[in-house]
Parts: structure tokens; C-alpha cells; sequence
């Protein structure tokens, strides 16, 4: 067996390693044609305002309308009145699944609490918070981000918005069907993959649909560049699909294999879907409000390519000390701490850019969640890699702690950059100021304290319970006993995330229906700025 | 990165890549192996009651893998030995889990092989864990004045069933408990070395 569990990781790791190596030879060698002057593509593609802080979301001040080389306004009526769609159905998923994820918080304290009825109980209200916020809000939120970007970054217009509408109508419909599903008991019974098979050929009509608009839009770029953002866009475009389609063939899978497969498609999802479609807006937020090019566009080539080697492989560090090969562990928690390598190389792009620009990061509430979102990915990155090694695994692993890590990756992260996505984005669609400046303040604040109480609670409590699960000398209940005030603070925690989602959702409301100052063109503004 | 068709072939590739080392290879080293002699496969009832197991999410709470001796005291706690790829050739879908707010269950019916303990357990928790944060689920039974032929009835202390009535479990909470007896791998494990034996317990030097 040596034979073979030495052979199969150390060819995994060395192929990984050796394309690494070219990739770097190739970027020092000149071989890729492209220098830091692409990383300006943002500020060319677009229009010509050049740089500057731009910060949509409370100044009125206006670009002049965006057209492509033919004339064709990059956002045409219809694509605005689709990304508005897109964004409002993401937003009432997002208010559905905090809804679903707080009654769920507070079931695990309050245990005869709404246990009459089987929609009710815990297992299945925790299911259909998981569905609702990764498909719903934020692939949703992630797609449209990537519909307004990839034509704003390529300087061409959306083509076959048609197809893309039809594709966005699936796909929500998909995931209600899906919720309702999890919530009356018929699911596939997979952690992430529970939405059953049927309605997920829904989800994968409507993905291929949406697909296919944003890859065609690629081809016809009129710009001589692809930026970091539409990389990350494009891969994740092939990958979620490839993914989706694998792990829910139906019958295909059965025992402990399916268990490989469930991992390998379950941490994917984030590594190869949610992430790219988070760190790629970020590539676009943070130089675009701020007005200068990131640190260092070579590293953030670097970066793309072994966030896909390395993150694509390191599945099975849920499984760590479970009924799968040793080798197949082992090659996954070598890669996850080799995650370090483009987790570095995004921090130095992003972090140098932001931490640089504090006064931006204060005065935009569009960048500051984008800025607090890019460094929670760095944390979430280093703490994944840390929590992939076995000593530590041993302790956290089946404890509260692994769901405070997920929640610093798929809410810290990626929710607060689609946050300040939304908030830079809806205002350049309406052509109007958000009607409520200080809930965009106080949403800030309430999503920020409340989601530090709530990782702070389950990474201690659940730190605490790995412990004690460990201890032979102490009755297992206590493991359990002792995470009821973490339990209880996570819950509090939640509330106040909640709370800070209702105001964004009003806000929403509000500008949707016609409030907020008009935006104007700025050669047009002749009264001096106050 | 100014070629979009290179692109889109490099990621794909890579994905590929993973998906031979992390679905294909391990698929063929598990699928082929035959069920323990000790296994048994399911039976309808206990097919059921995994259906409901399923439905229910019990999975979101309670794992199916004993550890190995040398990662933590689950052997010590009575969960069972180390489980083996083997031992789960008739799971689908696979409940391993992820979450030990429960304990673990994979030998729970060896553990408390009564079925009366269970479907009290099953309809109110606290009448036996008073500390216990599981939900009940009263409704996989049903309250009526008096026991009628063919009824299970349920023991549950007064104060925590409605005055006056007794509970009797529904088809749904007996395949439930029928399912949760059923879980027993206290056999000698097959396939040793389909699991993962990264863990080294003190002084030994097998690897």
C-alpha cells in the first residue's frame, strides 16, 4: 500500500508543482504578452473618466453613458431591468435564508421550541438555509455581478440577454422549488447537494443559459485585454457547471465513494464557484472606487492560476481520519496548505491597494464592504489551511467551530463583497442615489458586530467542545453542555446580521420604487460641489 | 491572459485534474470491494426508516465514522471501532456526517438495542436526557384517550405528554427506530486500509 498512497499524492503534488513553476517562468519570462499597464483595462474599458474615486452609491455625480465600439450602450434597457430582477430575488433569498438560518440558530438552545411539525424541525430548517443563501442569494447575486461586469470589463454589450433572462428565471424558480422540496422532506439527502436531482435539471437548464451569454460576451470583447476579474469569471463558469452536472447524476454514487464525491463537489462549490465570483468583484471594486490600479498585476496572474490547482484537490479534509484512502487525505490537506500560495498573492494585490486608500475605504460604504470582505477571504483562506492540518483537524472537525469557519468564508467574505457590489452597481442602473444613506451606515454595522459575535462564540464554543470531545475522562454530554452560551451568543449574533439585511432590503425598496436623487452627467452639474 | 479559448482549456483541465485523483481514482479502489460477511443489507422497513433518517436531516447532527484510537476515545465511548469503506456499501445516500452535536450513531443499535428507549427518545428527548438539545418529533406519533388493538404505546412521563392521553408511535417512528437498531458494525473490520490510517497512536511506527 506504501507503494501506492506515496506514488499517487507525490504525482498529484509534483504535477501541481511543476505547473506552478512554468506558470511563474512563463510570468518572468515576458511569455504571457501582458504588463502592468492592463491592469488600467478597468479605468479604459468603460468610459473615459479616467481615475479618481468613484462612488456611485451617495454622489450623484455621473459618467457619461458607457457605449461599446458600436454604439450599443453597454447596458441596454433590457439588461438593466434584468440585473434589477436578478438583484431583487437575490435579496428576498437573502432575507429568506437568514430568516431559515436564525430559527435554525435558535433551535439548537431552545429545543422544544416549534417542533410540531416536521417543516419545522431542525435538520430540515438548517437544509433549506444552507440552499437558500449559497444558490439563492449568493450564486444568484454572484451571476449578476458577473452579467454587469464581464460586458463593463470587456467593453462590449451583453449578448443574448434573452437567453440570460430565461436562464435567471430557471434558476430562481429552481431554488424555490428546491427549498420547498428540503422543507417537506424530498431531498437527496447530500450536505450541499440535498435540492433532489429532478429539480436540478432546472438549475442546470437555467445555469447553462445564463452560461453561455456571459462566455459569448467574452468572445466579442472590443477591449484588447481580459481583466483579472473576467479570468476568475470564466473559469468559475466552467467549473460550477462541470461540477453540478458530475455530482448529481442521479445512482451514480453509492457509500463511502459518494462521500469523496459529495466533498469534492461540496468544497468546490466554494473554492471554485463563490470564491472566484468574490474575489473577481473585488478585483474590479477596489481599484475601480479607489481609482488606481492594484499592486502588482503579474501576481495576480499567479494567483488565479494556483488558486485552480491547488484549491481544486483539497476535498477531502472532510474526511480527515474518516473511511476513505489515506492518500486521498493526505493529497487534500497538502493542497489546502498550499492554498496559501494564491491566497498570499490576492492579499498583497488587494490588501496593499485598500490598507493604502484608508481614507476611501471611510468615506465609501460600497468599498468598505468590499475592502472588509477581500480581508475576511484572506483570513478564512489561512484559517482553512490551518484547519486542514490533522492535529488541528482532530479538534475541530464535527464541532461548531467548522460551521464559524464556513460562515468567515461564505458571509464574511463573499456576502459583504456582493454587499458592496450592490451597493456600488443598483445606483448606476436606476441612475439615482441610494434614498437612505444612513442604513447603508448602519447596515455596515450591524452585519460587522454581529457577524464578529457570532464567528467569535462558535470558534471559541466549538474549540472548547473539540476538546472535551477528545478527553476521554469526561462524559460526552459535556462536549455538548458546555456550547449552550456560545450557542445562545451565536443567536444573538444572527440577529443582529438579520437586522442589518432588513435595512439593506428596504433600501432596496426604496430606491426601486423612485426615491433617491437623480444622477446627472458631471459636465452638466454647474453648481460647485458642497 | 489575452486568449480565451487557452483559458477555458487550462481550467477545465485542471478540474479534470483533481477530479481523476479525487472522484475517479478513489471510485475505483472502493467500488469494487465486496460487503463485510458481518453486513447484512437493509430491509424494507429499515429502508423506510433510513428515508425518514434522511428527510429528517438527523445527519446534520450526528455523524456515522467512528475514529481511530489514535485521533480520539471514540472506541472508549462506545461508538465502535474505526469504520473501513467497507462498512457502508449499502449507504445511499452516504450519512457520514460532518457534526457530532449528537453522538456518533453508527453502532448506536449495539449501543441501545431497545426499541421502547428509542421511540421515548424519539418523541421527547429531555424525558431521558434532561440536559439534551435534540428535537423531539411528535409527529411521527399521535395522542389518543386509550390504547387501541395494535398500537405501540410510547412511554413518556406525565407533564410531558398531553393530560389524560396516551402516545402510541405512527408506521414512521417504528421504521425510524427499525433503522436505527439496524445500525451495528461491531464485526471484524474488512478493508483495513480503506480508511484513513494517517493517524500514528504514541510509540507505534506503523504507517
Amino acid at each position: 500500500m506504501g507503494f501506492t498512497i506515496g506514488t499517487l499524492v507525490l504525482v498529484s503534488f509534483l504535477v501541481s508543482l511543476a505547473a506552478l513553476a512554468v506558470l511563474i517562468w512563463a510570468i518572468a519570462r515576458n511569455q504571457m504578452s501582458f504588463d502592468e499597464n492592463d491592469a488600467r483595462t478597468i479605468f479604459a474599458a468603460e468610459d473615459a473618466r479616467g481615475t479618481g474615486i468613484d462612488d456611485p452609491s451617495v454622489s450623484p455625480e455621473k459618467a457619461s453613458q458607457a457605449s461599446d465600439l458600436t454604439g450599443e450602450p453597454i447596458v441596454s434597457p433590457f439588461a438593466r431591468m434584468l440585473l434589477l430582477a436578478i438583484f431583487s430575488a437575490g435579496t428576498l433569498y437573502m432575507l429568506a435564508g437568514s430568516a431559515f438560518g436564525l430559527v435554525a440558530s435558535m433551535k439548537l438552545h431552545l429545543p422544544d421550541w416549534l417542533d410540531g411539525a416536521a417543516p419545522l424541525t431542525f435538520g430540515r430548517m438548517r437544509a433549506v438555509h444552507l440552499n437558500l443563501v449559497a444558490y439563492g442569494w449568493l450564486s444568484l447575486v454572484g451571476i449578476g455581478m458577473a452579467l454587469w461586469l464581464v460586458p463593463t470589463i470587456l467593453g462590449t454589450h451583453l449578448r443574448l440577454a434573452g437567453l440570460a433572462a430565461l436562464g435567471a428565471a430557471l434558476w430562481t424558480i429552481g431554488v424555490a422549488l428546491g427549498a420547498v422540496a428540503i422543507d417537506i422532506g424530498w431531498t437527496d439527502g447530500l450536505e450541499w447537494l440535498e435540492i433532489p436531482w429532478q429539480i436540478d435539471i432546472l438549475l442546470a437548464a437555467g445555469g447553462a443559459c445564463l452560461a453561455i451569454p456571459l462566455l459569448v460576451t467574452a468572445r466579442h470583447r472590443q477591449v484588447h485585454h481580459i481583466y483579472v476579474t473576467g479570468w476568475y469569471y470564466i473559469g468559475a463558469l466552467i467549473w460550477f457547471p462541470t461540477l453540478f452536472l458530475v455530482a448529481n447524476i442521479p445512482g451514480l454514487h453509492v457509500g463511502a465513494q459518494q462521500a469523496t464525491v459529495n466533498w469534492w463537489f461540496a468544497h468546490n462549490v466554494l473554492g471554485l464557484w463563490l470564491t472566484p465570483l468574490g474575489v473577481g468583484a473585488a478585483y474590479y471594486f477596489i481599484p475601480r472606487i479607489i481609482g488606481k490600479p492594484i499592486y502588482s498585476y503579474r501576481l495576480s496572474l499567479l494567483g488565479f492560476w494556483a488558486l485552480a490547482l491547488f484549491y481544486s484537490q483539497v476535498g477531502m479534509h472532510h474526511l480527515i481520519g474518516g473511511p476513505v484512502p489515506t492518500w486521498v487525505v493526505t493529497l487534500s490537506v497538502v493542497q489546502s496548505v498550499m492554498m496559501f500560495v494564491p491566497v498570499i498573492a490576492v492579499a498583497i494585490n488587494q490588501h496593499t491597494l485598500s490598507l493604502g486608500n484608508l481614507d476611501v475605504v471611510r468615506a465609501s460604504i460600497p468599498l468598505r464592504f468590499v475592502a472588509l470582505g477581500a480581508l475576511l477571504y484572506t483570513a478564512a483562506s489561512f484559517q482553512g489551511s490551518l484547519e486542514a492540518v490533522r492535529s488541528v483537524n482532530t479538534v475541530t472537525h464535527f464541532t461548531h467551530y467548522t460551521v464559524a469557519h464556513a460562515h468567515l468564508g461564505a458571509y464574511g467574505f463573499v456576502s459583504l463583497v456582493m454587499f458592496g457590489g450592490l451597493y456600488y452597481v443598483i445606483p448606476r442602473l436606476v441612475e439615482r442615489v441610494w434614498p437612505l444613506p444612513s442604513l447603508m451606515v448602519w447596515h455596515f454595522w450591524l452585519v460587522a458586530i454581529g457577524f464578529a459575535i457570532y464567528f467569535l462564540s462558535l470558534t471559541i464554543g466549538g474549540w472548547l467542545q473539540g476538546l472535551a470531545m477528545l478527553d476521554a475522562s469526561r462524559d460526552w454530554m459535556e462536549s455538548m453542555e458546555l456550547t449552550i452560551p456560545y450557542l445562545q451568543g451565536r443567536s444573538v449574533g444572527g440577529a443582529l446580521m438579520t437586522l442589518g439585511h432588513v435595512l439593506f432590503a428596504v433600501n432596496l425598496g426604496a430606491i426601486l420604487i423612485g426615491y433617491g436623487a437623480a444622477r446627472a452627467p458631471a459636465a452638466d452639474t454647474l453648481a460647485p460641489a458642497e | 491572459m489575452n486568449r480565451f479559448v487557452p483559458l477555458i482549456l487550462l481550467s477545465a483541465g485542471i478540474l479534470a485534474f483533481a477530479t481523476v485523483f479525487l472522484v475517479i481514482v478513489p471510485a475505483a479502489e472502493i467500488r469494487t470491494i465486496a460487503a463485510p460477511e458481518g453486513l447484512a443489507p437493509y430491509t424494507e422497513a429499515e429502508l423506510r426508516g433510513r428515508a425518514h433518517y434522511v428527510d429528517l436531516g438527523c445527519v446534520y447532527c450526528h455523524s456515522q465514522q467512528p475514529r481511530s484510537p489514535a485521533q480520539g476515545p471514540d472506541v472508549q465511548r462506545g461508538w465502535g471501532r474505526a469504520s473501513t469503506a467497507a462498512d457502508y456499501v449499502y449507504d445511499a445516500p452516504h450519512l457520514l456526517g460532518t457534526m457530532r452535536t449528537g453522538p456518533d450513531l453508527l453502532n448506536i443499535g449495539a449501543r441501545m438495542p431497545s426499541r421502547a428507549w428509542h421511540l421515548t427518545h424519539l418523541y421527547q428527548p429531555r424525558a431521558i436526557s434532561p440536559t439534551s438539545i435534540m428535537p423531539g418529533f411528535p409527529f411521527l406519533f399521535e395522542t389518543k384517550p386509550e390504547v387501541e388493538d395494535g398500537d405501540v404505546e410510547v412511554q413518556v412521563p406525565e407533564g410531558m405528554r398531553p393530560d389524560g392521553e396516551v402516545v402510541v408511535a405512527r408506521q414512521s417512528a417504528l421504521d425510524l427506530v427499525d433503522y436505527l437498531l439496524s445500525l451495528d458494525r461491531t464485526y471484524p473490520a474488512d478493508e483495513p486500509t480503506l480508511r484513513d490510517n494517517g493517524f500514528v497512536e504514541g510509540e507505534e511506527t506503523s504507517g
